[in-house]
C-alpha cells in the first residue's frame, strides 16, 4: 500500500508550506532583529567600548522599555545579535555576513572605526543593507557614498575637524591674541595623516609659522622626545592630531614636562570620560575634537541617561551622534511603517529627524553639523567651534596652569 | 638641552623596555618556554595594580608585593602542570619551542578573556605621582624614575642571584644545557619551574610599574610581548645582561631618533637596529656563536 506513505509525505509538505506561510502574509514578524558586530576586543576595543557599545545597549533597552518600535499599527520590540569582530577586518565582513545570511537580521548596525566600516561597507551594499557609518570619518566621504548609495556620514570629513581648528587659530591671532607660531604633531594612522595634511595645508595657506611637524607611529606611548621638541620651539598652539592612548601619553606628559602653551590641543580621545577622571581639574583650558552643547536639554538629559543606564559617561564627541543615527533609523523605520530597507532608506535621506542633537537632516546622506572644535571648561567638554553657531561657548585663553 | 632631555628620555624609556624583557629571558632561555602570553600577564598585573590602587586605595610599591609573589606561584603551577608535560613529550629544542607557542598562544586568550570579562575593553589609566625631578636643567618624571630604580634593583638582585648562588648557577647551567646539567645532578625540572616563576614574578612587577604611566586596555598585551621578544631575542635568549642592554641601546636610539631624526622613524630605527644585530649575530649580542 503505497498510497498510504505518499499522501502522508505530501501532507507532511503541506505542512511545511503552511508553516512557511505566515510570516509572508502578514509580512511583520514579531520583532524587529538588529544584529551588530562591534571590537569587544583587540586594539579598537577601547574605543567601541567607549562610544559604540554603551549607546546600543542604550537605545535597545530605551526602545524595549517603551514596547518597541512603531510599525503601521504594531509595536514590535527589538531582538539583538551581537558578536565580538576582534578588531579585525576580515572578522567583521565574516560577521556582518553572518547576521545577515545565518541569522537573518532586519537591520545591522555599524562597527566601531573608519577601517572596518570601509571593510563592511561593501557587504552591507551587496546585500540591501543601509549602512550609517557614524564613527567612520574619511575626506574621500563623498567618493564612498557615491559607490555605496545606502552608506550615511555622520561625523563629516577629517578636513572639516582641520578647518575648525586652523579657522579659530585665524580668529585669535586676528583678535592679537596669539602671533602665530603652531607645533603639531599626529599619528601616522588615516584619521591623523588626513587631519594632519589638511591642517598643514590650511596653516600654510593662512601663513602662520609651523615651528615643529612631526609624525610618530600608532601606539607609541612614549611622548617625552615630541614634547620636549616642541617646547624648544616655544609654541602659541600645539595641535596633537592624536588618538586615545597618545592622547592620554601626550597630556601626561606634557603635564610631567611642565610644558604648558597658551592653547594646547589634542585629537580622539579629549572628550573621553576617562580623560577626565585621568587628569581631573587639570583637563581645564584643553581643547579636542567635538563638544557639546551645554545649553541644550536634549544633550544633557542624554548625558544623564546614558551615565546612569550604562554606568560610564558618554563620549563627548562621537557618542551623540552614534546615538542620534539609532533616533534616525528608528524614526525612518516608523515613518516608513516598514522594514523595508529601500523605503527606510528613503526616510532617512529625505526626513528631518528629532534626536539628542536637537533636530537634523541627513542631507545627501551626511550630517554636517557637528561640532569641529570643544575646550574643557568648568569640568564640561563644551563646543567652542564654530564660534558663529548657536550654543558654542567662549574659548577660554590661555590655558590655565597645569597643577 | 636637547640631547641631555633625549639622554635622559632615552635612559628612562630604555630601563623599562629591559625591565619588561628580563622575566620573558629567564621564561625563554632557561625555561624553554617561548611565552607567547608573556603581555598578558603583564597587562593583568597592570590590572590588579589598578584595582587595588583605585578600590582598596593600595598604592602601586605596596601592590608589587601582593601582586608579584600571587604571579610567582601562579605561574610555577602553570609550568607544573600545562607546560612540563609539553617539555617532556617534546624530542628536541625546536619542538619544544612550536608546542610551547601552540600552549601559550591558547593561554594568552584565556587570560585576555578574564581581563575583559573582569574590566571590560576600556582604557584604564590612574595618576600615582606627577611629580617632576629636574636634573641639570632636563625634567624627568618621577614615575618613570621609580619604574628604572625598581628595574636596576631587580636586575641587580637578579644578576647577583643568577651569579653568586647555587640555585642560580643551576639556573645558568639548565640554560646552558639541560641534558649535561641533569648529569651533574640538578634537577631540571624544579629549575625549569622556578625559572619560568621568576619570569612570571618579574613580569609582573614591570606590568605595576608600567601601569603607573601608561593607558593601558585589555586588548594591549601582545605589544609589550613583541618588545620583550625583540630585546630578549636581541640581547641573546636567556643573557640577563644582553637584555638589559639590548633594552637599553633600543631606548636610547627611539629616543634620539625621536630628537634629532623624526619620531615618525622610531619604530623603523628599532626594527633596523635588531635586523642588523641578528645578521651580524645571529644569536643575539651576547648569545653563544651556534648556541
Amino acid at each position: 500500500m503505497p498510497s498510504i506513505p505518499l499522501a502522508r509525505a505530501f501532507l507532511g509538505l503541506g505542512a511545511c508550506v503552511a508553516l512557511s506561510f505566515p510570516a509572508m502574509a502578514d509580512d511583520l514578524p514579531e520583532s524587529i532583529r538588529i544584529g551588530y558586530a562591534v571590537s569587544d576586543t583587540g586594539p579598537y576595543a577601547g574605543g567601541a567600548g567607549t562610544t559604540i557599545t554603551p549607546n546600543y545597549k542604550l537605545w535597545v533597552e530605551e526602545v524595549n522599555k517603551a514596547g518597541g518600535i512603531r510599525v503601521g499599527d504594531r509595536q514590535l520590540p527589538i531582538e539583538v545579535v551581537a558578536y565580538d569582530d576582534r578588531s579585525s577586518s576580515e572578522e567583521a565582513v565574516r560577521a556582518v555576513e553572518r547576521l545577515i545570511n545565518q541569522d537573518e537580521v532586519d537591520f545591522v548596525l555599524p562597527p566601531w572605526g573608519t577601517a572596518l566600516n570601509l571593510a563592511v561597507a561593501p557587504v552591507l551594499h551587496r546585500a540591501g543593507y543601509p549602512h550609517l557609518a557614524v564613527t567612520a570619518v574619511s575626506d574621500r566621504q563623498q567618493d564612498l557614498m557615491d559607490r555605496w548609495p545606502r552608506l550615511f556620514f555622520f561625523l563629516s570629513t577629517s578636513s572639516h575637524y582641520a578647518e575648525g581648528i586652523v579657522t579659530m587659530l585665524e580668529e585669535l591671532r586676528a583678535s592679537g591674541e596669539i602671533e602665530g607660531r603652531v607645533a603639531m604633531v599626529n599619528v601616522a594612522d588615516q584619521f591623523g595623516i588626513e587631519l594632519a595634511n589638511a591642517a598643514r595645508a590650511l596653516l600654510q595657506e593662512a601663513e602662520f609659522d609651523v615651528v615643529y611637524s612631526q609624525s610618530y607611529p600608532p601606539g607609541s606611548q612614549d611622548m617625552q622626545g615630541i614634547i620636549n621638541s616642541a617646547r624648544q620651539q616655544d609654541p602659541e598652539a600645539f595641535l596633537a592630531f592624536s588618538y586615545p592612548p597618545e592622547t592620554i601619553a601626550i597630556t601626561d606628559q606634557a603635564q610631567t614636562l611642565g610644558f604648558n602653551p597658551p592653547l594646547f590641543y589634542t585629537a580622539v580621545g579629549t572628550a573621553f570620560p576617562l580623560y577626565k577622571s585621568r587628569f581631573g581639574d587639570n583637563v581645564e583650558g584643553v581643547l579636542g575634537i567635538g563638544g557639546v552643547d551645554t545649553d541644550s536639554d536634549v544633550m544633557v538629559d542624554y548625558i544623564e541617561r546614558h551615565t546612569e543606564m550604562t554606568g560610564q559617561a558618554p563620549d563627548l564627541w562621537a557618542s551623540a551622534p552614534t546615538y542620534a543615527s539609532l533616533q534616525v533609523l528608528q524614526q525612518a523605520i516608523e515613518r516608513a511603517g516598514s522594514i523595508d530597507h529601500e523605503q527606510v532608506v528613503a526616510e532617512m535621506e529625505n526626513g528631518t529627524f528629532d534626536t539628542v542633537l536637537g533636530e537634523i537632516t541627513l542631507d545627501g546622506r551626511a550630517y554636517w553639523e557637528g561640532w569641529q572644535v570643544g575646550q574643557w571648561q568648568e569640568g564640561v567638554f563644551r563646543a567652542i567651534g564654530p564660534s558663529d553657531r548657536e550654543g558654542a561657548a567662549e574659548i577660554v585663553l590661555p590655558k590655565p596652569d597645569w597643577r | 638641552m636637547a640631547f641631555l632631555d633625549a639622554l635622559l628620555n632615552g635612559l628612562t624609556l630604555g630601563g623599562m623596555y629591559a625591565l619588561v624583557a628580563m622575566g620573558l629571558t629567564l621564561q625563554y632561555g632557561v625555561a624553554r618556554i617561548m611565552n607567547l602570553s608573556y603581555g598578558e600577564f603583564l597587562i593583568a598585573a597592570a590590572f590588579a595594580a589598578f584595582w587595588l590602587f583605585q578600590v582598596q586605595a593600595i598604592n602601586p610599591l605596596l601592590a608589587l608585593v601582593l601582586v608579584v609573589p600571587v604571579a610567582f606561584g601562579a605561574n610555577w603551577l602553570i609550568y607544573q602542570i600545562m607546560l612540563h608535560p609539553l617539555v617532556k613529550r617534546s624530542r628536541d629544542r625546536g619542538e619544544l619551542e612550536v608546542n610551547s607557542i601552540l600552549a601559550t598562544f591558547g593561554l594568552l586568550f584565556v587570560i585576555q578573556g578574564l581581563v575583559l570579562l573582569l574590566f571590560g575593553s576600556n582604557y584604564f589609566s590612574y595618576t600615582y605621582i606627577s611629580n617632576v625631578f629636574i636634573i641639570a636643567g632636563s625634567p624627568i618624571a618621577a614615575d618613570r624614575l621609580l619604574a628604572v630604580a625598581v628595574a636596576v634593583v631587580l636586575g641587580t638582585a637578579l644578576y647577583l642571584l643568577l651569579m653568586r648562588t647555587r640555585p642560580g648557577t643551576a639556573l645558568r647551567a639548565v640554560s646552558v644545557d639541560p641534558r649535561a646539567a641533569q648529569l651533574a645532578g640538578i634537577d631540571v625540572r624544579a629549575a625549569s619551574a622556578m625559572a619560568f616563576a621568576l619570569g612570571g614574578g618579574l613580569v609582573a612587577a614591570s606590568g605595576v610599574l608600567v601601569s603607573m604611566f601608561t593607558t593601558f586596555n585589555a586588548s594591549m598585551g601582545v605589544v609589550f610581548t613583541m618588545k620583550a621578544l625583540i630585546v630578549v631575542i636581541m640581547g641573546g635568549a636567556g643573557h640577563l645582561m644582553g637584555a638589559l642592554a639590548a633594552g637599553l641601546i633600543l631606548g636610547l636610539v627611539e629616543s634620539f631618533v625621536a630628537v634629532y631624526v623624526a619620531p615618525g622613524l622610531t619604530l623603523a630605527a628599532t626594527f633596523a637596529l635588531f635586523l642588523i644585530v641578528l645578521l651580524i649575530r645571529p644569536t643575539g649580542m651576547m648569545g653563544r656563536a651556534g648556541a
